[in-house]
């Protein structure tokens, strides 16, 4: 009981972290600020329930006025803006990439991979373009154009929180809640 | 921790906390059955006259600087296909909702939003997740960021030691170990205390 509460509590703090340090160079050189890696490392390290917990207790703390969103945003407001899509999207795509890592039968860097790729993308690029859609008053085919100047960074994070995932699984075998040892 | 509160103390600090978030409800409810241009300027001039009641107008405005690329895109494509009025519709219900959401953010203090979602909580308990362990898991949060921004500063000056190149994605290995380590060791010092049930 314990150990689940900080554990959820740990990677909310660890996803709001990494929305606010200064931008981490991916390889190629390009800088990015890693919050939407922080989700799908919720998923992949901590399954699929403890994630989404982790997830929507970070988005708990938006709401109630943490400026802990990328760029320092948070409050009431963002969840008023177009972009609510993409952040009610994000406990599902922890939920989605944990549940591929728990359950893919694939060694855990290409299933941390996959569910990365599934929930951080797929998952999340729907409901993200459905928020677009619906704020601004258009229509999911006519919004998705914009949705693939973010598919080249995501693609990078999703191999990244395949590596990470791994790493984390030589590391601490005991501690990677995804796929108990 | 910093919050978006603002620290000047106004009249809409005073009122309770569960009354701005139910009008802000109701307000943003009302917006999304608005049509025509009426409406929705009427709607923002009002939260505007709230935002100046309070002195806050400045901070407002800048606080919306997120929405232009939105804003943006909605004045090309309906300038594009002619249809201005029903795009200015779309962008005043925008801007009224997201200033409305942040006047409430910016009046509201941290503790008296923590005390409402506690009672809106409550029930919660019913499906297995005590009120208790909720204000745990915030507090928990909020006494773990700097913490772990702390670990990852000292992660990038072991990094700037030793290479010319800024710190690349592999410092987040230890980032993400550190988080497991550390919720191990609180789960550890909590069960000796007590426990968090």
């Amino acid at each position: 009981m314990e150990r689940s509460v900080t554990h959820v509590a740990l990677f909310a703090a660890l996803v709001a972290v990494l929305g606010l340090v200064p931008q981490i160079a991916l390889p190629g050189g390009v800088p990015v600020t890693a919050q939407s890696l922080g989700i799908m490392l919720c998923g992949t390290v901590l399954g699929a329930r403890r994630g989404a917990l982790a997830v929507g207790l970070f988005l708990l703390l938006v709401a109630l006025g943490l400026p802990i969103l990328t760029g320092g945003r948070g409050g009431l407001g963002v969840f008023a803006g177009p972009s609510v899509g993409f952040l009610l999207g994000f406990p599902v795509a922890a939920f989605v990439a944990g549940l591929v890592t728990e359950r893919a039968a694939l060694p855990i860097g290409w299933a941390a991979a996959a569910g990365a790729f599934l929930g951080g993308i797929v998952v999340l690029y729907v409901l993200g373009a459905a928020g677009w859609a619906l704020m601004l008053g258009k229509s999911m085919a006519e919004v998705q154009v914009f949705l693939l100047g973010f598919l080249p960074g995501d693609l990078i994070k999703v191999a990244l929180a395949g590596l990470i995932t791994r790493s984390v699984a030589r590391m601490r075998p005991g501690s990677l809640l995804s796929r108990p040892a | 921790m910093l919050t978006l509160t603002s620290p000047v103390e106004t009249w809409l600090h005073r009122c309770p906390a569960g009354v701005k978030l139910a009008a802000l409800a109701a307000v943003t409810v009302g917006l999304i059955s608005m049509e025509g241009l009426v409406g929705p300027s009427l709607a923002l001039v009002a939260v505007g006259a709230l935002y100046l009641s309070c002195g806050l107008l400045r901070y407002g405005l800048r606080s919306l600087l997120p929405l232009w690329p939105f804003l943006l895109v909605l004045a090309v494509w309906h300038g594009w296909t002619g249809t201005l009025a029903e795009g200015g519709t779309v962008a005043l219900r925008l801007i009224t909702a997201v200033a409305a959401a942040n006047l409430v953010t910016m009046t509201t203090r941290l503790t008296d939003m923590v005390t409402v979602l506690e009672r809106l909580a409550g029930p919660l308990r019913h499906l297995g997740l005590p009120p208790r362990t909720l204000a745990l898991a915030l507090a928990l949060v909020i006494r773990f960021i700097p913490v772990l921004s702390d670990r990852i500063s000292t992660l990038r000056f072991a990094w700037a030691a030793r290479s010319a190149r800024r710190a690349g994605w592999a410092i987040l290995v230890p980032t993400t170990l550190a988080a497991l380590d550390d919720a191990d060791r609180v789960a550890e010092a909590l069960r000796a205390r007590g426990g968090a049930g």
